[in-house]
């Protein structure tokens, strides 16, 4: 920044809306990831037979779907300055009160409601104990993670939750034909969702005030915004959509699993940092967490694809994580 | 105490602190501290480090409230719990650490907290109208910025310290504090914001201005008030008084 020129009032003003299309391009991190992604899927299909076959193709998009929706939550969060450690629990939990329920006779509909309320209700809690017992986010979903799962053992006894009905496994396991494609209803619900979060956060006042608080918390409050508001909304948001991965994941299973989504947590906050939206908060958007989420699964597919053992899968992961957040930190410097 | 003058006895002021206490812990930050603004002036509040400065314009933008002591506001007796209730009397603030959002960009800081939305529900942001008033107040104050779309980040300290003073302006506030506008500013930069606050002054407002350079003070300053280990420790219009007595009732006459 050159510290004369700003002030000049001579200088034309026209200059207030016009900037260069490069450096826009350069500056927008979905651009980056869009190519990072399209770049993979290019090497992937010249590299491999079976990659771009449909079958490959939905079942990757079956695959992420589920953690890109938990992911949208954990967006939400990240973005209000928080982070939530028991996304993957609270999948799971969703998952064994809908099957419990549906086992009991209980309709489809109702055995959903009660799962997301429920999970709804967890990220409220959080929610409550971020903003009013000011617990550090990261030490209350922790100790939540590990009560949420507490439950999940404690209820089924550590058994998975079998013969759901053919009604509720047909959310998880159909596709829908668009056109020429089949598109399994997963991907369906998770671009709807991706499109719900997209206008929350871009285009209301709750969304304004959530980048906010996460850019700044202290300038936000001067600015009269209610802190704790927007953090509670940001912590139940993220317990809902968990619910919602964990119910679709749970109709794609066929069974709810005690241990259902064990570390999960960690994927879904990585689809989020490899999507650009920043842990120091205020930065990113939903569209990242959904092309991280698509990264990394496509990641896992390759290395399968590719005769990668697959035993080595964390570590490449774990490297591309690392790569992502590097990479990000040096563009926003270099511009 | 008793080197405090009286002055605009004529005016009733706009805004006033009588008597008003405020303990942090057993810090004594301020101590029956009087002070007013009087409509269309501009007070410099000045006084070293740890003086109380900062604590008496947080009491008036109601980020802090005071132990003892009342708040006059029109000369009616009024409470500031937030400063958000500060905002809705009239009260328009721009904090020394500017309180913007360094990840947003500039029309998103502009109206911070009190985005405009569309139709009556109250619940999408009228980014059209933001983009355009944005626009509208930037170009009436001179301000010129990179871009609109220019994260706060990437703007210099002058452009910051323009938008944080610019953004107040289109609320109609009647009592504009800043708190050391032209710290850590270039020559140039200071020049402009100072003639931000002259303008303001223009404008019909009062502005209440904290600063250590005592010739931004006396450049800008209608009055000056002095404050001194949370006491007042003088009140002087800029024409009766000197640079060198200034700085004489900051740093205390027991010490020179």
């Amino acid at each position: 920044m050159e510290p004369d020129k700003p002030f000049s009032p001579e200088e034309d003003p026209a200059r207030f809306q016009k900037e260069g299309a490069l450096t826009r391009f350069a500056r927008n991190q979905l651009a980056t990831l869009a190519l990072i992604l399209l770049a993979m899927v290019v090497v992937l299909s010249l590299s491999t037979r079976t990659f771009l076959t449909a079958t490959n193709i939905f079942n990757v998009l079956r695959a992420f779907s589920w953690i890109a929706i938990a992911s949208f939550g954990q967006s939400i969060v990240i973005i209000s300055g928080g982070i939530d450690l028991s996304a993957g629990s609270n999948m799971a939990f969703s998952g064994i009160i809908t099957a419990m329920l549906l086992v009991e006779g209980v309709n489809v509909p109702l055995s959903i409601g009660a799962g997301l309320g429920i999970t709804l209700l967890i990220g409220f809690a959080n929610g409550l104990m971020i903003s009013k017992t000011k617990l550090p986010p990261f030490i209350a979903t922790l100790g939540m993670m590990s009560i949420v799962r507490g439950f999940c053992y404690g209820m089924t006894q550590g058994w998975p939750v079998r013969g759901l009905p053919r009604s509720f496994i047909a959310l998880g396991q159909t596709d829908l034909s668009f056109f020429i494609w089949r598109v399994p209803v997963p991907a369906i619900i998770m671009v709807c969702f991706a499109v719900l979060v997209y206008i929350l956060l871009d285009k209301t006042k709750l969304g304004y005030h959530t980048y906010a608080v996460g850019g700044n918390e202290y300038a936000a409050s001067l600015a009269g915004i209610f802190t704790g508001k927007v953090k509670n909304i940001a912590f139940t948001l993220s317990g809902f959509l968990a619910g919602v991965g964990g119910i679709l994941m749970t109709a794609r299973l066929g069974v709810a699993a005690p241990t259902a989504a064990s570390g999960y947590e960690l994927d879904i906050i990585a689809a989020a940092v490899i999507g650009g939206i920043s842990l120091t908060g205020g930065e990113g958007n939903v569209w990242g967490a959904l092309i991280g989420a698509a990264i990394m699964q496509i990641l896992r597919n390759a290395l399968v694809l590719l005769g990668f053992p697959a035993y080595w899968q964390p570590a490449a992961i774990g490297a591309v994580i690392i790569g992502a957040v590097m990479i990000d930190m040096y563009r926003k410097k270099s511009i | 105490m008793s080197d405090t003058t009286v002055t605009n006895e004529k005016k009733e002021p706009i805004m006033a602190l009588q008597g008003v206490s405020k303990y942090f812990g057993g810090v004594h930050a301020l101590e029956e501290v009087d002070f007013e603004v009087y409509p269309n002036e501009i007070v410099a509040l000045v006084g070293d480090n740890g003086a109380g400065k900062s604590t008496l314009i947080k009491i008036l933008a109601g980020v802090h409230q005071p132990n003892r002591g009342k708040i006059l506001f029109r000369g009616e007796p009024v409470e500031i719990p937030s400063p958000r209730a500060a905002q809705a009397l009239g009260i328009e603030t721009v904090y020394q650490e500017l309180a913007l959002i360094e990840t947003r960009d500039v029309p998103a800081n502009f109206f911070l907290g009190r985005e405009p939305t569309r139709g009556t529900s109250g619940i999408f942001v009228d980014r059209k109208k933001m983009v355009e008033d944005t626009v509208r107040t930037l170009k009436d104050l001179g301000i010129v910025l990179p871009s609109l779309r220019t994260l706060v980040r990437y703007l210099s300290g002058g452009q910051r310290q323009a938008l944080a003073i610019g953004r107040v302006m289109p609320w109609g506030g009647k009592v504009i504090i800043m708190d050391e506008p032209t710290a850590a500013l270039g020559v140039r930069e200071a020049r402009k914001v100072l003639d931000l606050v002259l303008q303001l002054k223009e404008k019909g407002c009062s502005v209440v201005v904290i600063s250590h350079n005592m010739r931004h003070v006396f450049n800008i300053a209608d009055r000056i008030v002095v404050l001194r280990g949370g006491k007042k420790a003088g009140d002087r219009m800029k024409s009766e008084t000197t640079p060198d007595e200034i700085v004489k009732l900051i740093v205390g006459a027991e010490m020179l």
